[in-house]
C-alpha cells in the first residue's frame, strides 16, 4: 500500500482520520507485524487490505486477502471441521471433498481428533486454531490476522505463537499480523511496522532478521523490543530510571 | 441432585401446585361459597369431562387443527416476512407499522368480511389465528436477523460469500431459534385466538364446531361444568403445544442450548 489515508465520517460529528499516508510493503511468505497503540487504525488497515473499505487517497496493490478477526467468530451450528472448511463450501466445493481437504490440514497442524467438536466445546486456543485454518483454507495469498491471540491468557498465547510459526512453516503465506503486543511482533515477524497514535502513520519499519525459533528472553529480541517501545515513546528503562531517581 | 431425581421433580412440582389449587377450589365451592352454576367444583368438571368425552374430543379436533395450522402458517409467514424486511429497508419501512397496527384490530370487526370471502369453513379461522400469531414471530425473527454480528458478515465477505450465502450460513441459522421462540410466545395467544375466531366467524360446517363454540353455547345453556371441562382441554393442549415447540427448537437448534440441559 502506498500513501494510504482514510477517515471515518460519523454522523453529526467531525470526521476522524484513522490513517495518514501509510506506506507498507511485504514480500511473498513474509510475516509483517503492525504494532501501535490502540485506536491507531490497525484494524482499519486490515479492512483496507481485505477490500472491505476503500481508501480516501493512495493506492493499495494487494493480492486477495482473508481476515482472521480477534474473536474467532466460528459458527456455533457447524462442527470445527465444517467451520474450517467454510471458504471451500462457499466456493461450491462438494461437502465430502471440502471436509477431506480440511481434515488433511487438521492432521498436518495437530488438530486431528477435534474435527467433530462444536465450537462451544473447544477452548479459546483451539477455537483460534480452527479460525486460523478457516483463514488458511480460503486460498487467499495474504492472511490478515487481527490481534489473533489478544483475548487469550499468557500461557495459551505463547503456545499459540509457537503453533503459528509451525503452521506457517508447513503452509507458507504472506501474513500481516496486527497486534499491540510488541514482544509478540518481535518474536513472530520478519519485519515490524510501528504505527503512531491516531491518525496512524508509520514511525519506523524494523527488520527483525533473527533466526527462529526465537524466545522472548533472547537478548536481541529484548533489545529490538526496547527499541520499538522507544519509538512509541514508551521507554521502559527510562521509566524505571525515573522511578529510581524519584 | 442426580438426573432422574431432577426429572421427577420437574413433573412433581407442577403437579403439587395443581393439586393444591384444585384442593382449595374444591373446598371453596363445597363450602357453599359460590353457586355451582357460577363456578363448578373440580369434581363436577371431572365428571363432565368424562361424560362428554366424545363431544369434547370431536370439538377439540377442530380447534386443534385451527391452532396447529394457524401457528404453522404464522411461523412460515412471519419468518418469510422478517427475511424480506431484513433484506429490504423499503419493505420494512412500508410494512412494519402495518404489521403492528394489525395487532390492534378486534377480529369481530373483520369477521363478516372473512366469512364473505371464504365462507363458514376452517380457512377464515386459520387466517385469524395466523394473523394474531404472526406478529411475535415477525418481531423475534427480525431482531435476531438484525443482531447477527457485523464482524461475522465482514468475515464472510473476505471469504467471498455472496449476500445470499451469508444469509444461509450465518443469518438464517441465527434467526431460526428466535422464530420458534416467537411461536412459543404466540402460542400463549393462539388458543384464545382460535376461540375468538370460532365465535366471531360462525360455526364450522359440520357437527364439530370447535371448543370455542361449545364454551359459548354452554355459557348460555348454564352447562357450567362442561364449559370448564372444555377449558381444561384447551389448557392441556396449550401446554402440550408449548413443549412440542420447545422440543422442536432443541432438535433444530441444538447449539442454542449447549450449556443448559432443561427444555424451556
Amino acid at each position: 500500500m502506498h500513501e494510504v489515508s482514510i477517515s471515518y465520517r460519523p454522523e453529526r460529528r467531525a470526521p476522524v482520520q484513522a490513517l495518514r499516508d501509510v506506506s507498507l510493503q511485504a514480500q511473498e511468505h513474509e510475516l509483517l507485524a503492525v504494532v501501535g497503540p490502540s485506536g491507531c487504525g490497525k484494524t482499519t488497515l486490515l479492512e483496507l487490505l481485505c477490500g472491505l473499505r476503500e481508501p480516501d487517497s493512495g493506492t493499495i496493490d494487494c493480492p486477495p486477502a482473508a481476515l482472521m478477526p480477534q474473536r474467532d467468530l466460528l459458527l456455533p451450528w457447524l462442527s470445527a471441521l465444517d467451520n474450517a472448511a467454510l471458504a471451500l463450501r462457499l466456493a461450491h466445493m462438494p461437502k465430502a471433498q471440502a471436509r477431506a481437504r480440511a481434515s488433511r490440514v487438521f492432521a498436518e497442524l495437530g488438530l486431528d481428533g477435534f474435527e467433530r467438536a462444536r465450537p462451544y466445546e473447544l477452548s479459546g486456543g483451539m477455537r483460534q486454531r480452527v479460525a486460523f485454518v478457516r483463514t488458511l483454507l480460503s486460498g487467499k495469498q495474504v492472511l490478515c490476522l487481527d490481534e489473533p491471540f489478544g483475548a487469550l491468557d499468557a500461557i495459551t498465547r505463547t503456545e499459540m505463537q509457537n503453533w503459528l510459526v509451525q503452521a506457517l512453516r508447513s503452509e507458507p503465506r504472506m501474513v500481516v499480523l496486527v497486534t499491540h503486543d510488541v514482544e509478540e511482533a518481535v518474536v513472530l515477524a520478519d519485519r515490524v511496522a510501528v504505527l503512531s497514535p491516531r491518525p496512524g502513520h508509520v514511525l519506523e519499519t524494523a527488520e527483525v532478521g533473527l533466526p527462529r525459533p526465537r524466545r522472548r528472553t533472547d537478548a536481541p529480541v529484548v533489545a529490538l523490543r526496547e527499541q520499538i517501545l522507544q519509538t512509541l515513546g514508551l521507554d521502559e528503562a527510562a521509566a524505571h530510571e525515573g522511578v529510581e531517581r524519584a | 441432585m442426580n438426573k432422574s431425581e431432577g426429572k421427577l421433580l420437574r413433573v412433581l412440582l407442577p403437579a403439587m401446585v395443581l393439586v393444591a389449587l384444585i384442593g382449595i377450589w374444591e373446598i371453596y365451592v363445597d363450602s357453599g361459597g359460590v353457586s355451582q352454576f357460577v363456578l363448578p367444583a373440580p369434581h363436577a368438571v371431572a365428571t363432565a369431562l368424562w361424560n362428554n368425552s366424545a363431544l369434547l374430543w370431536s370439538n377439540f379436533k377442530t380447534t386443534a387443527i385451527e391452532v396447529v395450522l394457524g401457528i404453522a402458517l404464522a411461523l412460515a409467514s412471519g419468518f418469510g416476512a422478517a427475511v424480506a424486511m431484513h433484506f429490504s429497508t423499503t419493505l420494512r419501512r412500508a410494512l412494519y407499522p402495518l404489521a403492528i397496527g394489525s395487532q390492534a384490530v378486534p377480529f369481530a370487526v373483520l369477521a363478516p368480511t372473512l366469512v364473505f370471502w371464504w365462507g363458514f369453513g376452517i380457512f377464515p379461522k386459520l387466517v385469524i389465528v395466523a394473523v394474531i400469531c404472526f406478529f411475535p414471530v415477525l418481531v423475534t425473527t427480525l431482531d435476531a436477523l438484525w443482531s447477527v454480528d457485523p464482524d461475522q458478515l465482514k468475515l464472510l465477505k473476505t471469504l467471498d460469500a455472496s449476500r445470499w450465502q451469508a444469509f444461509r450460513v450465518a443469518e438464517a441459522p441465527a434467526a431460526l431459534p428466535a422464530a420458534i421462540s416467537g411461536a412459543k410466545i404466540a402460542l400463549a395467544v393462539a388458543v384464545i385466538a382460535a376461540f375468538i375466531a370460532e365465535t366471531s366467524t360462525g360455526a364450522t360446517v359440520g357437527s364439530a364446531t370447535g371448543l370455542g363454540w361449545e364454551i359459548v353455547n354452554d355459557i348460555t345453556a348454564l352447562q357450567t361444568a362442561r364449559e370448564y371441562a372444555a377449558v381444561v382441554v384447551l389448557m392441556v393442549f396449550a401446554v402440550a403445544c408449548f413443549y412440542t415447540l420447545a422440543l422442536a427448537e432443541r432438535r433444530l437448534a441444538p447449539w442454542a442450548h449447549q450449556s443448559r440441559g432443561e427444555v424451556r
